[in-house]
């Protein structure tokens, strides 16, 4: 017989949960709910993160219709995530070093990278990879989880360097169950490095829902274990996002460590456009239950009643959105044909002798 | 000139390229204070401090993943996995990501990482601290594996590791730590990387090998010299990338050659110089006889007590140059 008394582990439990409530300052009809909280963002600031979250839906549609034209390679749909994204992104500066996972092109656009290399990655071209000289941030990864522990040696760095700087990585609710994401967050932890780490719980690793991968209540609370703080946030409230990394950029920046956001949102679409289907793991409510959330509709709203925006100017803007996109498309069509003896030159910063071998042979084939 | 073991000859290399490069660090598991479970470390906490040379949780992946991040931000991380047994916990930190970040990036990231580990057999450790998986390291392309088989190779190879930009997996074969002394330079020199070094001149057969079975061929080398056999023993030192061209001008000059590894047969090293030797007109046009083999046979590296039965050695070495000396 268990004691109760002594051994409470449901009381236990209740405990932790109670240090992990979602945090929301502008509830899905637009209205501020949590005025202690509201960040303090300009007029101007307000309205460019909007038309940055519309930016990235236009990103998003004009990708799907490449997709299904066959003209793009691994795409991962954005729509939904807008909020998690950009108004988390919005809380960092150019010097912050940007680790993204595999979904979150548009936050290295915002950081730098021209949109048409991002078309290149997807396509699968040399030059997709190639990043201007001052980006910092890496290509995003693709095996899950492996950007956290990475995270921590960039956040690791920067705190010997005495730079002013942090790191700022993605993952999604999936990835919050690689032992990677454990070592990396703990490693960040005990070296007290200047980490803000990211789940964007989007509620499915493909199609296995979250509260299969994990008996805990919220994914923030893995950062209990790690003894550094763990807050979860409506990751589709743009306000709440950004005004909790803004905080934990600061508390990062202020010498106290790694910091754990988890931002509850939603994948409006398929997890890529390589066949996956969501009517085979979705109930059929949960699509209006979450588009009812959608953060560009509680932003709007927002914005509107406070008169900084009119709707009628929106369909301009994503005409204009989209020309730009349909340019950016374009360089990326106009990328070099690869070449084999290429990729075997990039090996090594000097190709070793069997390698010249190869090249040699390559560069005959190739006709040069 | 101070005569050091292969241990000592690793430390005063650690020692010489945290003076020189700046940008050094070393980490992994009980290399700070403790120096090491081997003492490769010791002493280089207290002169550099723990910036530069500390310990880490014990997670291996952790410990690969620091590394790619910390070159990322401009260091040249000089890890350490304190035994190679636990690589296959930080594989996807080697493989799936320094060896791959030059290429991802289309050439414009450098990732200057000298992983180092303590493998090989003999010692009487327990499972999983004896294995010879250089050949798993070997197949991955974008590595360089470097495998010393003495004090001083061990040094000037340990810092052409750490000054090359690409990632180098340097194992040091835990046999050979205290096994002998010779004299190292105490001042920064340099062995190059991908050449392999004629150890032994013969005229009759050449043995390629690495690592501690070295040391093995050249005992078996010496006693055959008695029965009038002369071998010549070629120390690859790098087993990726091959320095395929010494092999080469060794085999043209005797026409037979033996390859030995301590790891097993399948796969790995020895098979891919037979392979080299095998398909290269200059190879196979020498060769009078066809190419031996002596390594571990393919069962997992065996408990300690039949290691000696398992592992190869200087007679099993004899009895092959033999074969391949006597066939015809």
């Amino acid at each position: 017989m268990i004691d109760k008394k002594k051994f409470d582990f449901a009381a236990h439990l209740q405990s932790v949960e109670e240090n992990y409530k979602m945090i929301q300052i502008l509830n899905e009809e637009g209205k501020i709910v949590n005025s202690d909280l509201v960040p303090d963002l300009s007029d101007e600031q307000l309205v460019q993160l909007f038309k940055d979250m519309l930016w990235s839906r236009a990103v998003n549609d004009r990708c799907i219709i490449l997709a299904r034209q066959g003209r793009l390679g691994f795409f991962g749909p954005t729509a939904g995530q807008e909020a998690s994204q950009l108004a988390s992104y919005l809380a960092f500066d150019k010097n912050d070093f940007l680790l993204p996972g595999y979904r979150d092109f548009p936050q290295l656009v915002k950081h730098g990278l021209p949109l048409h290399k991002a078309f290149l990655w997807s396509r699968g071209h040399i030059e997709g990879g190639q990043y201007p000289e001052g980006l910092k941030g890496v290509i995003p990864q693709v095996i899950i989880g492996a950007q956290i522990t990475q995270a921590a040696g960039v956040g690791l760095g920067m705190k010997k360097r005495g730079a002013k700087q942090v790191v700022f990585t993605y993952t999604g609710d999936g990835g919050s169950s690689q032992g990677d994401f454990y070592e990396g967050v703990n490693f960040a932890g005990a070296f007290k490095a200047p980490v803000v780490f990211f789940i964007q719980n989007n509620q499915y690793a493909i199609s296995t829902p979250w509260r299969k991968q994990t008996a805990a209540n919220t994914l923030a609370q893995k950062a209990a274990a790690a003894g550094i703080p763990g807050i979860l946030v409506d990751g589709m409230d743009p306000l709440a996002v950004y005004a909790v990394a803004k905080a934990a950029r600061e508390w990062a920046l202020d010498g106290n460590g790694p910091v754990l956001i988890e931002t509850y949102t939603s994948r409006f679409q398929p997890h890529s456009m390589s066949g996956d289907d969501p009517k085979i793991y979705r109930e059929e409510a949960s699509f209006a239950e979450w588009s009812a959330k959608d953060p560009l509709t509680r932003t709007r709203i927002y914005l509107t009643e406070k008169g900084l925006w009119n709707k009628d100017d929106e369909e301009d803007l994503i005409k204009q959105f989209d020309k730009e996109i349909l340019e950016e498309v374009k360089k990326s069509d106009n990328a070099p044909k690869q070449k084999v003896s290429q990729f075997l030159e990039i090996m090594f910063e000097e190709p070793t002798e069997i390698l010249k071998e190869q090249i040699e042979y390559y560069k005959n084939k190739e006709g040069n | 000139m101070a005569q050091l073991t292969m241990i000592q000859a690793i430390t005063n290399a650690l020692d010489n390229a945290l003076e020189k490069h700046d940008n050094t660090l070393i980490f992994g598991q009980d290399v700070g204070l403790n120096g090491g479970v081997f003492r490769a470390t010791q002493g280089l906490q207290a002169k550099y401090g723990e910036e530069r040379v500390f310990d880490t949780p014990l997670a291996e992946s952790g410990i690969g993943g620091l590394a790619v991040g910390l070159a990322f931000d401009n260091y040249r991380p000089i890890p350490e996995i304190q035994f190679f047994g636990f690589m296959y916990e930080t594989m996807d930190a080697i493989a799936g990501q320094m060896a791959r970040t030059r290429f991802r990036t289309g050439g414009t990231r450098n990732m200057p990482i000298t992983l180092r580990s303590p493998f090989g057999g003999g010692v009487h450790a327990p499972e999983s601290h004896s294995d010879s998986l250089e050949g798993l390291m070997a197949q991955v392309p974008g590595l360089k594996v470097v495998i010393p088989s003495n004090p001083y190779d061990a040094k000037g190879l340990l810092l052409a590791s750490i000054e090359d930009n690409d990632p180098v997996i340097f194992l040091e074969h835990m046999r050979l730590y205290r096994s002998f002394k010779e004299e190292v330079p105490e001042e920064y020199y340099t062995v190059p990387l991908g050449k392999a070094k004629v150890v032994l001149e013969g005229t009759d057969l050449t043995i390629v090998t690495y690592g501690y079975m070295v040391h093995e061929s050249l005992k078996a080398a010496t006693l055959l010299q008695e029965e009038g056999i002369s071998v010549e023993v070629i120390d690859l030192r790098t087993i990726s990338p091959i320095d395929v061209e010494t092999i080469l001008v060794s085999v043209e000059k005797t026409g037979r050659l033996v390859v030995v590894q301590e790891a097993q047969r399948q796969a790995g090293v020895a098979s891919v110089i037979m392979a080299e030797m095998a398909e290269r007109k200059r190879g196979i046009l020498a060769l009078k006889a066809p190419i031996g083999r002596v390594s571990s046979p393919d069962s997992i590296y065996p408990f300690m007590l039949a290691e000696n039965e398992w592992m190869p050695d200087a007679q099993r070495i004899i009895e092959k140059v033999k074969e391949v000396i006597n066939f015809d």
